[in-house]
């Protein structure tokens, strides 16, 4: 086990310097002048030349790389144009958001995902199995910007259900951070108006963002339940009288979740991409949202920082699942 | 005696091909059997044929060059105009169909330009192994280590937004997926007999793996181009929705449900039919792959 643990945890290690490597590949071998789109449009040649200088872009590449690594490593992402500050200092502020949404997008898309995987596996060519068919390959092709606007449309602007954007109401004051997860702390001070108002908000955008990985689990739940149902030691339970109900939950469910595990952790990678799309669409004060607005003004720093921790949080949440492959099936260690 | 021969060269094509006959119309009944199949077939031909005839088939053509009709904006569905008017009063439903073709070409280009990308070096790495599969293997995965759009995103900022740069950037994002697909494949092949076989008689290695590994890579390789295809398609709307693709008065469907974002909630049917063309093409190239899938892969069948 220790040396299954220290192989995931070198190969971690490279995932990121490959990832630090496309990220500084992106920003100084793509065409044109980095200097100059910093400098925005109307800039004079000595404000290009000052640019250049202040931020390095006139050494040789190897020289860039080695400054640009050792900057990501003491936490240094650069200043955002537009606000001056410090990308990091914005990341840290507008991570919880999106962390939260994805958190409650995950929690829906399991909870609902695998219990009908399962049951479309189990009652299998009936109508259930046919409507889960057609619902989860819809899944992946609903456009997430249409379909927030048109929940948007009907739940908060028709049916006046929930709110249309945003964490919470303007004049509500955000609960004390301790997570900085509202749903979370405003439960910690008991401030329970507080936490209804979040979780209003929560709902559609969480939903919007969980749709297509729903959809996948819900997919990939049905074809693994659909193989393990028919393996030899449920037929063997079956023949020994044990109930069809704990069968499914106990004895399959259990081995058919192994790959949907890998899924969940693909997807989670991909919610983290889609909150650029979700974020915009419900005003959603996270990550995403950021870069987008941070891309339209050309204020590269910042998306740059944003791709960098998603694809950061991505590795890392796949080396947490490999870690929990190995726990789960032993053979997988020894390999 | 004119008739005579044309009579007997459909028999005589027909009897040398009755194998391959034989497999098609199989593979025809198959697809034909599934309702979800056909659906996906009926929404590709239907935007292909959008997509082709274009132009020609938009009520207002001049509609989707940037015309002007302020007496006219805004308008809900009616008989003249199906999908309602926009902020110019221009017809939606000419600058849905219009764009099929921009977005269709958009998906194309990127697939085609992942698949040119990504299948040389799968191939190369599963048939060569040891050191350059693996250098070759590494770099894929930390491609696939950014989820495609925000890596898009990141590519598109420092390239500048436009249409052609988000084409580069999706299509830079796209073709690790082909690595992996083909190179595992090449991996199973391999040790196939009549490779070993073609390998006994000399055969150099470009000739193995163009002539021998890739044509039986083919199939899983349609099933992933129609759904990449869609997905590609859809990677472009959003970009475009964002305001990093096409530019608004260009009638491209991310685009326009963009602008229609401010026209909401009053006038829905401005960023309703748009959002619906590119649900309904992307479900037609995910259905239409999946039903390929079926009859190409008899593992999957009645998965």
């Amino acid at each position: 086990m220790v040396l299954f643990v220290g192989k995931r945890l070198l190969l971690f290690g490279f995932m990121l310097l490959g990832l630090l490597t496309i990220m500084f590949l992106i920003t100084n071998v793509a065409p044109g002048d980095p200097a100059k789109l910093m400098a925005g449009q109307n800039a004079t040649q000595d404000m290009v030349e000052t640019i250049r200088r202040e931020y390095g872009l006139d050494k040789s590449l190897p020289e860039q790389y080695a400054v640009y690594i050792g900057g990501v490593l003491r936490g240094d992402l650069g200043r955002s144009i537009v606000s001056t500050k410090p990308v990091v200092e914005e990341l840290l502020r507008y991570f919880p958001a999106t962390f939260e949404l994805v958190l409650v997008a995950m929690g829906l898309g399991i909870l609902i995902g695998v219990p009908f995987g399962m049951l479309s596996a189990v009652y299998r060519d009936s109508w259930i199995d046919h409507a889960t068919r057609i619902f989860s390959v819809s899944g992946v092709a609903l456009p997430a910007f249409w379909f927030g606007l048109l929940l948007q449309l009907y739940f908060a602007v028709h049916l006046e259900w929930l709110p249309v954007s945003g964490r919470l109401e303007l004049i509500t004051p955000p609960p004390e951070p301790v997570s900085r997860l509202y749903l979370i702390d405003s439960l910690l001070r008991g401030e329970f108006d507080t936490f209804r108002e979040a979780f209003q908000h929560i709902i559609l955008p969480a939903l919007v963002l969980s749709f297509p990985c729903l959809a996948s689990i819900l997919r990939v739940n049905r074809a693994e339940m659909l193989e393990v149902l028919q393996s030899d030691y449920i037929v063997a339970a079956r023949a020994n009288g044990i109930p069809a109900f704990r069968i499914i939950t106990v004895y399959a469910l259990k081995n058919a979740m192994l790959p949907t595990l890998a899924i969940i952790g693909l997807r989670f990678g991909w919610m983290l991409g889609s909150t650029v799309l979700v974020e915009t669409v419900f005003d959603w004060p996270g990550i995403g949202l950021y870069a987008v607005q941070s891309a339209l003004y050309s204020d590269f720093k910042p998306v740059l920082g944003v791709t960098l921790l998603i694809g950061f949080c991505f590795i890392f949440i796949n080396f947490l699942i490999d870690l929990a492959y190995g726990w789960l099936d032993p053979r997988l260690r020894t390999q | 005696m004119a008739s005579d021969i044309t009579s007997a060269a459909p028999t005589g094509w027909r009897a040398r091909h009755a194998g391959t006959i034989r497999q098609w119309r199989l593979y025809a009944h198959l697809f034909r059997r599934s309702f979800s199949s056909m659906l996906g077939l009926f929404l590709v031909v239907l935007f292909l044929v959008l997509a082709a005839a274009g132009p020609a088939l938009a009520p207002y053509p001049e509609d989707t060059m940037g015309a002007v009709h302020l007496d006219n904006r805004l308008k809900p569905p009616s008989l003249a105009h199906p999908f309602g008017t926009d902020e110019m009063g221009n017809d939606i439903l000419s600058r849905v169909i219009v764009g099929t073709r921009t977005s269709l070409w958009i998906g194309l280009i990127i697939t085609g330009v992942a698949a040119l990308i990504g299948v040389p070096l799968g191939i190369f790495a599963g048939y060569m192994g040891g050191r350059i599969r693996e250098v070759i293997m590494r770099i894929t995965d930390v491609f696939l280590s950014v989820p495609g759009l925000a890596l898009a995103l990141a590519i598109v900022a420092s390239l500048g937004p436009g249409i052609t740069n988000c084409v580069i950037a999706l299509s830079l994002v796209w073709w690790p997926g082909y690595v992996r697909l083909i190179d595992s494949k090449t991996l199973a092949l391999k040790e196939e007999l009549y490779i070993e076989a073609a390998r006994a008689i000399g055969a150099r290695t470009p000739r193995i793996l163009f002539h021998h590994i890739l044509p039986n890579c083919v199939s899983p390789l349609i099933v992933k181009a129609s759904m990449d295809m869609g997905m590609a398609i859809l990677s472009a709307a959003s970009l475009g929705f964002i305001g990093l693709g096409a530019k608004p008065p260009s009638p491209e469907w991310g685009a326009m449900i963009s602008v229609a974002r401010s026209y909401m909630p009053d006038w829905w049917w401005y960023a309703l039919f748009p959002g619906l063309a590119i649900y309904l093409t992307v479900l037609g190239f995910n259905l239409f792959g999946d039903g390929l899938r079926d009859i190409l892969d008899p593992k999957s069948r009645g998965r």
